[in-house]
């Protein structure tokens, strides 16, 4: 899905003007998509044959989703074997590697280690005499990288595009402010150790479910936040849909709606939680998920961060960051005793709320989490 | 940095007396340590210099007197306990698996057992299977203790004075075979008990030795030299927390590997340093790891049995060559 | 027996003994709800024996204890919130959590396990002993265990060389008469424990241990002698335990008969008996204690709850110490 501009964060694709065999040439139509703005023609920057569609008509896509696999002209089919059955090679794991580093053809290796196992003076001598495919990896050789990997870089860096766009506009336009407090866990960590213990491995709650839920519920009590800012005011939006942002393990990030969160069990939430890191990590998530989220909450403990001042994330108007739990000094009946606390800030666009709003809305969160059975 | 000549042997005793005038909580507590010197006259002499308190002579409960140096380590002394040998230690292997080891964990952190533990280990005397197990992979696979292979005069010494500036329990492992053997004792301190020592240079293929086998392998990259082979010979020395690092350095260089480990090749920690390489220097392999270690029998007494069950030179020159298809 | 001189101290044996059956009784309902897990092996019955023998120790003397040390550790001092949050296995227990009902441990009160391997304990308290000894250190260590350990080898290596040495050490058996399921004429081919001392050249000595009384007196006599120099004293309480070995078991090696006639002579009701005989006890007393032993035992179980779980990071922290 191209970015046709920053306020685009998505499109859906109407219809193929192309089908899978199919010959395109650069600057050819070969899809519609239509945007927030309008519905445009996509073409294409590539001349070669149409080898698969990855995004049917109806679907609703971020910008930087690929939408199909376009082999280049004189390019093999995709997933070529580059060797006839390396498996079966009888070669060094460290010649192997070499081989690849010196761009070797393995089959071009023959083997004088024992028992004819191809060996690094193997490569070398190959090397030295010529041997090699390509003047350096990735260079302009008559092998380029293979598709799928260029597909995923390419997807990555319009993914990071996207990304720019957004938070550049966000920083922008929306003036944030931060407000920052630290809440005991002590009874939400025990309560949940506790539940735990009557679950199944697989049903096992982790406590970013209970920060989602406390967040969700808090916003009932502070709706303003629940908000989205369009045709410069704010519309408060009845339903609550908290994002919940996901790294991508290739890199970047989304944050697809749990949708009606505050209505959603803690089990359900759970269940819909693994689904959707699952499924966000698989690029499958629904386009509703990724248009709907009315707040966002990120989350670093993983990472063994404590505090995350996030950036709202256009058109919402706050974000909630939680660091990671961890054993603190705190008082609770004039006694220091060592107990789990998380950190949660607030960002907030100052156009909507102010910082008394704010705060109260973290209370609520904090208030909500030392009742963790009645989330 | 000064060098004297002398024994494995003298080198431990010396360790041990100066221990002793250095701190008045060691004390030495095994059996025969006192009058008789020693089974391997590694305490020699020093009953008369410090007396029965201090060199105290055990019955023959190795359960109780390894317990004993727990027990000893929690009320503050700092023991040195001498089992006789390694074929005793399994007498108390409950004390030094249940208890040494874990009580520092199991209780929170609340207490420190800062006990040294020396035995003698390894065949190749003609004492048969009783008497010849080399138990220290065993050690080296329970958490909660620092097992270390003393293979030189100054590690000798300077490993079992680096053992008692540890908190926790230390095992330490001294070949029988290596006692009467002489060498160079460097007085440049202690030993640093965290890392293994590179005792050649090569290029070729990673010998990966520790104990009695480290002078096998040296001889062996003699032998390998003369036939234009380079061995790298690694002393892991320190077998628990293991140096991984220096190992994985050397086969990266050398691309080959070769483990020599005189216990039984099946589950023994030849199998382990070989799949450390997996894990951390797969594709900087040029062949498969080899192991050189005893065979698959209890140590029979005839010599010639024995030394065919053993690890010993040629077979490690000839593992090396095979490797190289040379 | 006489009256007690001290009715104070009388009471506060009562007080001891309820508190450890309280506790226990708590930690069985709490097991069923699932909040303890693992093994838990209750002294109930056995009261007496460590009440009556922990009387005569200092704060300086060590105690080296068996899987079954709960009433041990609580007698010694150490919190029972503390106890409970260790059974729970959380944080804040004696033991950070990670040892639970077996491995209580502290520190600041010589308690040195909960060494739950049967005989095991034994060999560390003649250490122990050692370590006092070479130091000078006027200490006694009192080392708990069961009729089942004296079967191990590990229990007359300890005798012998703590005769040899004459060490301050207190062997302390407490025979139930039963290694788990096995019957002690099943298990010893001498039955009379006391008298395996003679075979090690130390004082050896019987006593009943479901009278508190008893025990205590004993157990100072010893106490005296060891602390004296005269080397170690073995000393064997004639007990017997309620329940099942760990939480359930199904008791096919004893009667009911036999359960019903040892509970005859608990020795709660049998010391509170005694009491009350001497006019020392009403039951307005006994109301109050134990008020107090439940609003302890509320406490404690309060304080487990409220504990955190041991971040899953620390797993191997202190398996060594740590390097600074």
């Amino acid at each position: 899905m191209p970015t046709l501009g920053a306020d685009m964060s998505d499109g859906t694709l109407v219809a193929w003007k192309k089908k899978p065999g199919d010959p395109v040439t650069r600057g050819e139509i070969i899809a519609e998509v239509e945007t927030d703005k309008a519905a445009i023609d996509v073409e294409v920057f590539t001349t070669g044959v149409i080898e698969k569609m990855l995004v049917q008509p109806g679907e609703k896509v971020p910008v930087g989703t690929v939408l199909a696999i376009i082999r280049e002209a004189g390019q093999p089919a995709s997933a070529p074997a580059p060797q006839a059955g390396p498996g079966r090679l009888k070669i060094s794991p460290s010649a192997r590697q070499l081989a690849l580093e010196l761009g070797v053809e393995l089959a071009s290796l023959q083997g004088t280690g024992p028992g004819g196992a191809i060996s690094r003076e193997d490569v070398v001598r190959v090397a030295k005499a010529g041997g090699m495919r390509h003047e350096t990896r990735g260079g302009t050789g008559e092998q380029p990288l293979a598709p799928v990997a260029e597909a995923a870089a390419d997807r990555l860096l319009r993914m990071r595009q996207a990304i720019a766009a957004a938070m550049t506009r966000s920083k922008r336009e929306i003036p944030h402010y931060y407000l920052s407090t630290t809440i005991g866990m002590g009874r939400a960590m025990a309560w949940l150790g506790e539940e735990n213990l009557k679950r199944p491995v697989t049903e096992r709650l982790l406590y970013g479910v209970l920060l989602i839920k406390a967040v969700a519920l808090a916003l009932r009590e502070v709706p303003e936040l629940n908000a989205v800012w369009k045709d410069g005011q704010a519309a408060q939006s009845r339903a609550i849909h908290v994002g919940v942002a996901i790294s991508l393990r290739q890199g970047g990030l989304v944050a697809p709606a749990l949708h009606d969160t505050d209505r959603q069990s803690l089990s359900e939430l759970m269940q819909n939680f693994r689904d959707l890191v699952k499924r966000a990590r698989a690029g499958s998530l629904r386009s509703s998920e990724l248009s709907d989220p009315t707040i966002t909450v990120t989350s670093l403990g993983e990472q063994g961060v404590e505090t995350v001042f996030g950036v709202i994330y256009p058109p919402q108007v706050a974000l909630v960051g939680f660091g990671k739990v961890v054993e603190r000094p705190w008082v609770a009946e004039g006694r220091v005793l060592p107990s789990p606390v998380v950190t949660a800030t607030l960002s907030a666009d100052h156009r909507v709320t102010d910082g008394h709003r704010g705060g109260l809305f973290l209370a609520a969160v904090d208030r909500l989490l030392q009742e963790p059975s009645r989330l | 940095m000064t060098m004297t000549k002398t024994t494995y042997r003298e080198a431990v005793r010396a360790g041990l007396r100066e221990a002793l005038q250095r701190d008045p909580l060691v004390f030495l507590m095994g059996e025969d340590v006192g009058r008789y010197g020693g089974t391997y006259a590694c305490s020699h002499g020093l009953l008369e210099e410090f007396g029965p308190e201090r060199i105290r002579d055990a019955p023959l409960s190795e359960s109780a007197f390894v317990g004993a140096g727990i027990g000893a380590a929690l009320g503050g002394m700092k023991p040195i306990v001498e089992v006789m040998t390694v074929n005793f230690s399994l007498l108390a292997l409950d004390q030094i698996v249940n208890n040494a080891a874990t009580i520092r964990h199991m209780s929170g952190g609340q207490f420190s057992i800062p006990l040294v533990l020396r035995m003698a280990t390894g065949g190749g005397r003609q004492v048969a299977a009783q008497h010849s197990h080399s138990f220290e992979g065993w050690y080296a696979h329970i958490p909660g203790i620092t097992v270390l292979t003393p293979a030189t005069v100054t590690d000798a010494k300077g490993m079992l004075l680096a053992a008692l500036r540890e908190p926790d329990p230390v095992l330490i492992f001294e070949h029988a075979y290596l006692y009467p053997m002489e060498g160079e004792l460097e007085e440049a301190g202690l030993v640093d008990i965290s890392k293994a020592a590179l005792r050649r240079q090569g290029r070729d293929v990673s010998l990966l030795t520790f104990g009695g086998s480290l002078w096998k392998s040296l001889e062996a990259a003699e032998r390998l030299a003369a036939e234009g082979i380079e061995a790298e010979v690694i002393d892991l020395r320190v077998l628990r927390p293991l140096d991984t690092a220096t190992i994985l350095a050397s086969v990266r260089k050398t691309h080959r590997a070769v483990i020599v480990d005189e216990a039984w090749r099946t589950g023994s920690f030849a199998a382990e340093i070989s799949a450390q390489i997996m894990e951390g220097a797969f594709y900087d392999l040029d062949g498969p790891v080899a192991r050189v270690c005893s065979a698959e029998a209890p140590l029979p007494y005839p010599k010639h049995l024995e030394d065919a069950a053993l690890p010993n030179v040629e077979g490690i020159a000839r593992a090396v060559r095979g490797l190289l298809g040379a | 027996m006489n009256v007690p001189a001290d009715r104070n101290h009388a009471l506060e044996l009562l007080r001891q003994m309820l508190r450890i059956r309280r506790f226990e009784e708590k930690t069985a309902e709490l097991y069923s709800l699932g909040k303890i897990r693992g093994f838990l092996h209750l002294y109930i019955g056995e009261e007496a024996v460590a009440v009556g023998a922990l009387q005569a120790l200092g704060p300086e003397d060590a105690v080296v204890a068996t899987y079954r040390e709960h009433g041990h550790a609580l007698v010694r001092g150490t919190p029972a919130g503390s106890l409970m949050a260790e059974l729970y296995g959380k944080a804040n227990g004696c033991a950070r959590g990670r040892g639970g009902s077996m491995h209580f441990f502290d520190a600041s009160r010589r308690f040195y396990g909960g060494l739950a391997i049967v005989g095991g304990g034994l060999p560390v308290a003649v250490g122990l002993a050692l370590a006092d000894k070479l130091q000078g250190r006027p200490r006694v260590t009192a080392c708990f265990f069961g009729d089942g350990a004296v079967a191990e080898g590990e229990f007359h290596e300890s005798l012998n060389l703590a005769a040899l040495w004459k060490l301050p050490v207190l062997f302390l058996c407490e025979n139930n008469l039963y290694a788990m399921g096995t019957a002690l004429a099943r298990h010893q081919s001498q039955t009379d424990i006391a008298r395996k001392a003679q075979a090690y050249n130390l004082p050896g000595e019987a006593v009943d241990g479901m009278d508190v009384l008893a025990v205590e007196a004993a157990t100072a006599g010893a106490v005296e002698t060891v602390r004296g120099g005269g080397g170690p004293y073995l000393l064997e309480y004639r007990t017997y335990r309620f329940r099942a070995h760990s939480m359930y078991d199904a008791e096919r090696y004893r009667t009911k008969d036999e359960v019903e006639q040892w509970k005859q002579r608990d020795p709660i009701a049998a010391f509170e008996g005694l009491l009350r005989e001497w006019k020392c006890l009403t039951s307005d007393d006994l109301a109050a204690i134990e008020a107090d032993i439940a609003a302890e035992i509320d406490k404690a179980v309060a304080f487990a709850e409220a504990g955190a779980w041991e971040p899953v990071e620390d797993l191997t922290k202190d398996v060594y110490t740590e390097r600074t």
